[in-house]
């Protein structure tokens, strides 16, 4: 058995006098299943979490929410643990437990008291490879899935715009289908679907295994030798994924929607970390995101929200870690007095700024504490660590860019800002949704075109 | 980096029946060396009262100043304490929106206000390396005391809270917990939600608001708990720094008890979704009653346990019925409330409600099995380090103690007082206190037709 302890020294940027965070530890098992540990005796608790490469965006047409809906089915019991067993083990060791499926990975964690970690691996280890996929639980968690998509989308009206917005965005890209999966796809879905989902991705070689918390490095090894070892690995194909051509120009569309105030949706396609042809250019957009959106102090809410109050709330957003190429995100409801034609215009206005003016050394200056504080801050969130830890690997970036994370984002000048906006936050890359209010009575109401400012309608 | 949460059970909901904590968290030797909590206490010069716990692994501090001064004070007002908190970050002293925003955001702090039925909190975060912390507590001991209520900061606040207030109209699940709480509570002050009504929210004056602080924001009403890398002596220091500006004032009368429903209720609210929301309550318990461990473990069992609750088994683990279905007491000054609830497909809401109530009577007739009761204790007791492992954590829990004035000792006896928990008493005190017979039921949604007005534009 080959060990490799990676020791990550924490960065230079910490104010002088900030203890250096606790390292993590790296290690493999022969059958493929990497495990990241990071000790934190603070307190005597653990977090223990499993992360697959499996996620929406791994989903063709027809089965999308499959790998949603195989998330919930993990609860559902093995041969050795049957179905509801697994969870009163959990609680009755006073564990936490979830899992969350995301478009480029499905994580499952457990969090207990630092001396019942071997808890949480024989579960864990067990339903990698042994899940029973019954019948009749599948098709009652498939009831409960579809009202999750209820509850979660369809009565939503802001969801429900995101959905639609992400569908029309992406010409071609999986991260065009919502995680939850398409209402249609879900009644057509089958558990032999899910069977053969399982077969292909629930794999050690597939899965890294991140535990955080009160224990020993070594111990956690041992264990996890113990309970996942005998786990045998599966050729896993990498999946062929359909790459999103190049825009070729605006998109708009309209969601109609009982609700009682207008939302707006734009989004231009962007790199992620995976994939830029500049590595900084990901750090570049958010930093970006920060100058206008990180706090009440930045542009947005100093000169939208306040200022002019053309904005009732406005956001940008942008995650840089990703497994595929993305979008740079701007939201908002447009304050009393103001419509959507205004906010949008305000938006793109802030937007043009960017590219003509450098942002100011004050500005950069001030993200950049606020980002080595949020670091600091971060410490007391142990979950949060470990599965920045996790979600890093999943999407086939190193863990060890949660540490250095901080340092790509204060390297960003003020230049590389204005280049990236320039690149990508152009018009052809753009997609706008707006939501269109239905009454909430149920009856119609006499809508004019001029009503939404003149985006109506799909063009 | 964001997640798509489209998790198992979101439904966990509030914890609204907060743990306490035995407060080993703090020491480094982890394992089971349960040793009490430092939780230091003591009064300002004027007054204040404090609880702190020092903290000295990360170079950071919470605080969180609480006066009793909930929307239970709003009088006829409904919103004005949530209006008056809000304002308190759009300027103070010399200092307007952007100066505040600037000074706390240049040192990478953060200060957030809010409201609930029994209380106005007011919450910071920073570092404590200089000049961070001195910068931070100036600026929080300012917004504290020295609020400007700029006039115009004030119609636009106002403005946006009555967009947000139209917002909260289009979701089932805000349109359910307001008539639920006023079908509850009646003519009660805890009747009238904390974000206020559009009428009233529209009727406040700058001079409600400006009256409303220096009535309640008042050090002899106010709670400071502190978490963090801190002496003793800094911690006090620090303390007098946040009050040394408020005034002395006076704390107010106690709110007037809450009644018990004579009778139960069902309201069908018509609303165009896909699903009902299904919400169930009644008056349930105050802050220190003394059935609180039974009604807790009891409850716990019944539907505060997530995917393991017997509300979850009936509903959604044997049927599918729902994503999420829960219940909990949530204690407040007087009697909080005692809530159950879901979210079903229309032509389910029927049946889930009627089960969802069956399970309620079931448990309040036999009470739980040994076996549950074992299971529930095992949970709570086993997962207690979980819930005050962070200084995040800790910090609300103090505020709570502080608050509702519950003993310091209370957290090293919450495992003992839960093991100590029979059926016999939970059986007993859910027969005296909760009354299915006497629900205030409120439904939202029914309404199947989508809205869909293509065709007629």
């Amino acid at each position: 058995m080959q060990r490799r302890f990676i020791p990550l020294l924490f960065l230079s940027l910490l104010p002088f006098g900030v203890p250096a965070a606790p390292a993590v530890y790296e290690h493999q098992l022969a059958n493929g299943l990497k495990i990241l540990v990071k000790p934190d005796h603070r307190a005597p608790i653990l977090t223990s979490q499993v992360w697959y490469r499996i996620g929406s965006s791994y989903e063709h047409g027809g089965i999308t929410g499959v790998s949603h809906v195989l998330e919930h089915m993990m609860f559902q019991g093995t041969k050795r643990h049957p179905s509801g067993t697994f969870s009163r083990i959990v609680a009755e060791q006073g564990g936490e437990e979830n899992a969350f499926t995301g478009r480029d990975y499905t994580a499952y964690y457990q969090n207990l008291a630092s001396d019942r970690l071997e808890v949480a691996f024989e579960l864990e280890a067990d339903r990698m490879r042994n899940l029973t996929l019954g019948k009749k639980e599948f098709a009652k968690e498939l009831e409960v899935v579809k009202e999750e998509r209820r509850t979660r989308t369809d009565d939503d009206p802001q969801s429900l715009v995101y959905e639609r917005f992400s569908a029309v965005a992406y010409d071609a890209s999986p991260y065009g289908n919502p995680v939850i999966g398409w209402a249609s796809d879900l009644d057509q879905l089958k558990v032999e679907d899910l069977r053969a989902w399982y077969r292909l991705w629930y794999a050690p070689n597939n899965a890294i295994l991140v535990v955080a918390g009160d224990v020993e490095t070594e111990k956690v090894f041992e264990l996890a030798e113990t309970y996942f070892g005998p786990l045998k690995a599966e050729s896993i194909a990498p999946p062929k994924t359909r790459g999103e051509p190049e825009q070729l120009g605006e998109k708009r569309l309209t969601v109609k929607a009982p609700a009682k105030e207008p939302y707006l949706l734009m989004g231009y396609k962007t790199p992620s970390a995976a994939d830029a042809s500049e590595p900084w250019e990901p750090y570049a957009l958010e930093m970006l995101a920060s100058i206008l959106d990180g706090g009440d102090s930045a542009r947005f809410s100093r000169d939208l929200v306040r200022g002019r109050q053309i904005a009732a709330s406005v956001g940008a957003s942008y995650s840089a870690f990703e497994r595929l190429p993305g979008l740079f995100l701007f939201d908002g409801v447009p304050a009393k007095g103001h419509d959507l034609d205004d906010l949008e215009r305000a938006i793109r206005a802030e937007i043009e700024r960017i590219k003509r003016e450098p942002v100011a050394e004050s500005e950069l200056e001030r993200i950049r504490t606020q980002v080595v504080a949020a670091k600091v801050y971060e410490r007391d969130e142990l979950f949060h660590q470990a599965m920045q830890l996790g979600l890093l690997e999943t999407i086939g970036l190193d863990w060890k860019l949660a540490e250095t994370y901080v340092d790509h984002l204060a390297a960003v000048t003020a230049d590389q800002i204005q280049t990236v906006a320039k690149k990508y936050l152009n018009s052809d890359r753009l997609t706008v949704a707006v939501l269109d209010p239905q009454p909430l009575d149920g009856r119609s109401r006499v809508t004019t075109p001029m009503s939404l400012g003149g985006h109506g309608n799909v063009r | 980096m964001c997640v798509d949460r489209t998790s198992l059970h979101a439904a966990r909901e509030r914890r609204l029946v907060w743990p306490l904590w035995i407060g080993l968290s703090l020491l480094l030797v982890g394992g089971l060396a349960q040793a009490t909590p430092e939780i230091q206490s003591w009064q300002t010069a004027k007054g204040a009262r404090v609880l702190f716990v020092a903290a000295p692994e990360i170079p950071m501090l919470d605080v969180k100043v609480v006066f009793d001064a909930g929307s239970a004070r709003d009088g006829d007002r409904p919103g004005l304490a949530s209006m008056t908190a809000s304002m308190l970050d759009e300027g103070a002293g010399d200092w307007d929106a952007d100066d505040l925003a600037d000074r706390l955001e240049n040192i990478g702090a953060s200060l957030s206000a809010g409201v609930d039925r029994d209380m106005s909190a007011v919450a910071l975060r920073t570092l404590t390396q200089q000049p961070a912390l001195d910068t931070a507590v100036e600026t929080l001991a300012g917004v504290l005391a020295q609020p400007t209520f700029d006039p115009d900061a004030l119609e636009r606040v106002r403005r946006n809270r009555l967009i947000g207030l139209r917002q909260q109209q289009a979701s089932p699940r805000s349109v359910g917990r307001k008539a639920l709480y006023r079908a509850i509570y009646g003519t009660h002050p805890y009747a009238s939600d904390p974000s206020g009504t559009p009428e009233s929210i529209g009727a406040l004056t700058r001079e409600d608001l400006m009256s409303f602080h220096r009535r309640y924001y008042s050090t002899s009403n106010a709670l400071i708990a502190m978490v963090g890398d801190l002496t003793r002596t800094e911690a006090e220091a620090l303390a007098e720094r946040i009050t040394a500006d408020l005034p002395v004032g006076t704390p107010p009368a106690p709110l007037p008890e809450v009644s018990d429903l004579t009778a139960g209720s069902l309201e069908p609210i018509a609303f165009p979704a896909s699903q009902t929301t299904i919400l169930a309550g009644q008056p349930g318990m105050r802050r220190g009653d003394p059935d609180y461990f039974p009604l807790y473990v009891g409850n716990h069992i019944l539907g505060g346990s997530g995917l393991v609750s017997l509300l979850m088994d009936e509903i959604r683990e044997k049927r599918g019925l729902s994503y999420s279905t829960f219940s909990f007491f949530m204690p407040l000054a007087r009697s909080g409330p005692f809530i159950l609830g879901l979210q079903t497909r229309n032509d389910q809401a029927e049946e889930a409600r009627i089960l969802m109530i069956q399970t309620l009577k079931r448990f309040i007739d036999q009470g739980p099995t040994e076996d549950e009761l074992t299971a529930a204790k095992k949970n709570l007791t086993g997962g207690f380090p979980l819930r005050i492992a962070s200084n995040g954590d800790i910090i609300q829990y103090l505020a709570v103690i502080g608050f509702y004035h519950l003993p310091l000792d209370y957290l090293d006896r919450f495992n003992d007082r839960i093991e100590s928990v029979t059926r016999e008493q939970i059986r007993d005190a859910f027969a005296r206190r909760v009354h299915p017979d006497r629900l205030a039921i409120v439904t939202v949604g029914g309404q199947t037709q989508r809205v869909s007005l293509a065709s007629e534009r």
